[in-house]
């Protein structure tokens, strides 16, 4: 029982960051809060998908040994961490930032049109004036 | 209801800490993400490419094409904002572009 | 304050570790074969030495030193390294950014560091663009 807990307790926390972002993106009525609750939510997706790739007792997955000249070094797969995840989410973080900067820009020019951050007075000017 | 978004958020958080009940364990070496393609890439990628880091090379080798799409979207991000936000207004001082 | 003025120890310490931050940035990509690294992280490091320089100096400092004419053309010719090595691999008889009929040594290696500067380039051209874009509005 106590090994279960000490294997898993990581994905609880995971859960919990989770959980923290969809809060802020669905309970707030401010727009930059929304943007920040977002943002919390991808990175722990991402954070727990990089999780997945780790593995008792091995090393960063750089082949070691690999500068002496003229052998080839032994590789053991148990011996170097899962590459797999890790690759897949440099992909993610970069997605993550280009969505934040276009969410940046849109939040800029609807503070200049309407004056406003907040959704309901947003919601009324919108509605009363087209 | 004033606390609906409490009861959403807290449901949806129990529902997804009972689906990761059954997942393997952090760190064990037998889980099914590190055994059936992971070993072939390990061990191969050295002789196959000559570069020691193994992200590096999944990452620009074996998977260029899904690292073209991703230079596509962060160029395409910084058209979407250059297009959002220079109007093209400024009469009063010259702009570089 | 990116738009007005900055304190004398904020504008001198930005300038003392800009020149070392860029050096790191270039450091990172190049050495993406060996240790932890790549075009990604090298190319926000560059940006982010751009950036320190707005925090000290003012964002017309960078402007002076660094066009915006010069940003949006690097953003497109970092794209246009990485295209053209797999059309160059094309042109040679084998498939789209395959890289192991490129005529130099070791051609797998090498095709991976050319598009590895390419993709340095368009991230740090693109995020030094969205930063002088969300500054400078209004």
């Amino acid at each position: 029982m106590l090994d279960f807990a000490i294997g898993n307790f990581n994905n609880v926390t995971y859960v919990i960051l989770m959980m923290i972002g969809f809060y802020a993106m669905t309970g707030k009525t401010n727009l930059v809060k929304k943007l920040v609750g977002m943002n919390i939510f991808q990175w722990s997706i991402i954070l727990f998908i990089v999780s997945l790739s780790a593995k008792r007792g091995a090393t960063i997955p750089i082949v070691l040994g690999s500068h002496d000249h003229g052998e080839t070094p032994v590789i053991d797969a148990l011996q170097y961490v899962n590459p797999l995840p890790q690759v897949l989410m440099l992909t993610a973080i970069v997605v993550g930032l280009a969505t934040t900067g276009v969410a940046l820009a849109l939040l800029l020019q609807i503070y200049k049109q309407y004056g406003t951050l907040e959704e309901d007075e947003l919601l009324e000017k919108i509605q009363t004036s087209g | 209801m004033k606390y609906l978004h409490l009861v959403v958020t807290g449901l949806t958080g129990l529902l997804l800490i009972l689906g990761s009940l059954d997942m393997p364990a952090t760190g064990d070496p037998q889980a099914p993400a590190a055994r059936h393609v992971s070993p072939r890439y390990i061990e191969q990628s050295f002789e196959e490419t000559a570069v020691p880091n193994m992200v590096t090379s999944v990452l620009a080798d074996y998977r260029s094409f899904d690292t073209l799409g991703e230079v596509t979207v962060i160029f395409t991000g910084a058209l979407a904002v250059l297009l959002i936000l220079r109007t093209g207004r400024r009469d009063d001082e010259k702009e570089g572009l | 304050m990116i738009n007005g003025q900055q304190s004398v120890v904020v504008t001198r310490i930005c300038r003392l570790v800009v020149p070392f931050a860029q050096i790191f940035g270039l450091y990172v990509i190049m050495h993406g074969h060996s240790s932890p690294g790549g075009g990604f992280q090298g190319g926000v490091i560059l940006a982010s030495s751009f950036m320190l320089l707005a925090v000290g100096d003012g964002i017309e400092e960078v402007r002076r030193r660094f066009s915006m004419l010069a940003v949006t053309v690097l953003t497109s010719a970092g794209v246009l390294i990485y295209a053209g090595i797999g059309v160059v691999c094309l042109l040679l008889g084998a498939n789209y950014l395959d890289y192991g009929i490129l005529p130099v040594p070791e051609p797998r290696s090498l095709g991976m560091l050319g598009i590895e500067i390419g993709v340095g380039t368009t991230v740090m051209a693109a995020i030094v663009s969205i930063f002088h874009d969300l500054v400078t509005f209004e």
